[in-house]
């Protein structure tokens, strides 16, 4: 029986570098960048969440992208579609990841830059609804038998990215006729150049901690399927010789 | 036979099933009944302020009396082993889900035709705007609600906890659908804002989510 190694020399490197990147990127927004010119130092949460959200907003093209590829191949290439659902779940869980971290991190800095912890922004309205369908897909997994769990998520995926544009488009709408009383201009307003090189480095850091993350979940998926069909395996040998 | 021939034989044999029984409708309108009234006790609203919420009330109560019903539409089938037999008939599957999914829209529809006089004379209710809208909203919020419903009802129907998992799976993809029926109905109470937008929304997500159904139905059906 070959078991696929979870922590190849590739996958040290790789560790090795994000940590490397994260703790310049962490010193370089928190110690050496310049405080914002109205929060002060508030403002650094800006590199810590910023990062956060964008890469909770890709990794659901990945799932999505997977998911595809699973109902492609379901039929066609049974043991390529598992391939594409490892990586669907591992991308559906690291979104969820990042989307707590997101909205978390954007409460935290609500309530001091706003003075309340939420607020039924469109921004924050449909990075809660992303989370929410995101978990709903988890919930989805966890809940339906080992056979079948695949194809309904991949089927559950789809329609979560038919959602995403609908749900982007009618909180916008939603939120333009109730005008939200506080919001500033987010960080795309224009950001300082002085604050552009400790942003580009936490964006980084983050894409390769995700990207870390993702493929150490892909590999414990990997495993978990490779002990599923030993398993199935070992009950129709086992079968067999009842047989005979 | 044709596609059409297909639909209608399903959505006989359901309507039948229904008449015989009318398990689902009377369980159905007596839960949203309930709901009415507990919401109606719990904020005591004034005709201005009923106006205000009745829009997001009466879609609540209809989206958790269609999930009750919806649970069931599909363990019907199951009794019997009927389901297996419907997967091997050489008819399309996707016939299967649009004659199940307009028999709901039908039952929905009688609860609505039932529950709105009450509802109008619970909140104290007249709208300001223009009140024959509506019957564009109420249909296209219902089949909104009952087409997604009757699909999440088919692909939970072999999970564990499928009771829960319905509402689970339903509620975060039905939201804009749910924020248009809301605003929709809300605006056409009150007359304080134009519905058409809400409107186009629910078309828009209707004409989406029933290719979807449709296409990937054969999937769910036969998902292992």
């Amino acid at each position: 029986m070959q078991r696929s190694r979870i922590f190849g020399p590739l996958g040290l490197v790789w560790f090795l570098l994000t940590l490397a990147v994260i703790v310049y990127a962490t010193r370089l927004g928190l110690l050496l960048s310049p405080p914002e010119a109205t929060m002060g130092n508030v403002a650094r949460i800006l590199y810590y969440h910023v990062p956060h959200s964008m890469l909770s907003l890709v990794f659901p093209y990945v799932n999505f992208g997977a998911s595809l590829a699973y109902l492609y191949w379901r039929r066609r290439d049974p043991l390529k579609a598992l391939t594409a659902d490892a990586i669907a779940i591992s991308a559906a869980e690291v979104t969820v990841v990042y989307g707590s971290i997101c909205l978390v991190t954007g409460m935290l800095w609500g309530r001091v830059a706003w003075g309340i912890w939420w607020t039924w922004d469109a921004r924050l309205t449909s990075m809660l609804l992303l989370w929410l369908l995101y978990v709903s897909y988890l919930m989805l997994r966890k809940l339906s038998s080992t056979g079948q769990a695949h194809t309904l998520a991949a089927v559950l995926s789809v329609f979560a990215a038919i959602d995403v544009p609908i749900v982007y488009m009618s909180i916008r709408w939603w939120r333009t006729q109730h005008p939200a009383p506080v919001f500033g201009g987010g960080p795309d307003s224009g950001l300082d150049p002085s604050m552009k090189p400790a942003f580009g480095w936490n964006v980084l850091a983050w894409a390769l901690w995700g990207v870390f993350l993702l493929a150490m979940r892909y590999a414990l998926e990997r495993r978990k399927q490779q002990r599923e069909q030993d398993a199935a395996l070992q009950a129709i040998e086992a079968s067999l010789e009842m047989a005979q | 036979m044709s596609y059409l021939g297909h639909v209608l034989v399903h959505l006989r044999k359901d309507l039948q099933l229904e008449w015989r029984s009318r398990d689902s409708v009377n369980g159905m309108l007596f839960f949203a009944l309930l709901v009415v009234v507990v919401f109606s006790l719990a904020f005591d609203p004034t005709a201005a302020m009923s106006r205000q919420i009745a829009g997001g009330i009466l879609w609540l109560a209809l989206l958790f009396a269609s999930t009750t019903a919806l649970n069931q539409a599909w363990t019907r089938e199951q009794r019997n082993r009927v389901l297996e037999a419907q997967r091997m008939a050489p008819a399309p599957p996707s016939a299967l889900f649009l004659g199940k999914a307009l028999s709901n829209l039908l039952f929905v529809a009688i609860v609505e035709v039932v529950l709105a006089p009450l509802f109008a004379v619970f909140y104290n209710l007249h709208a300001v705007g223009q009140g024959w809208l509506m019957a564009a909203v109420l249909p296209l919020g219902t089949w909104a609600l009952v087409c997604n419903g009757t699909f999440f009802a088919a692909l939970g129907l072999r999970t564990r906890n499928r009771e829960l998992l319905l509402p689970l799976v339903l509620f975060p993809i039905s939201i804009p659908a749910l924020l248009g029926m809301m605003q929709a109905t809300t605006a056409i109470l009150t007359g304080a804002f134009e519905p058409g937008p809400w409107i186009r929304l629910l078309i828009g997500y209707n004409i989406a989510f029933t290719a979807a159904c449709l296409l990937l139905f054969d999937t769910v059906l036969n998902a292992e």
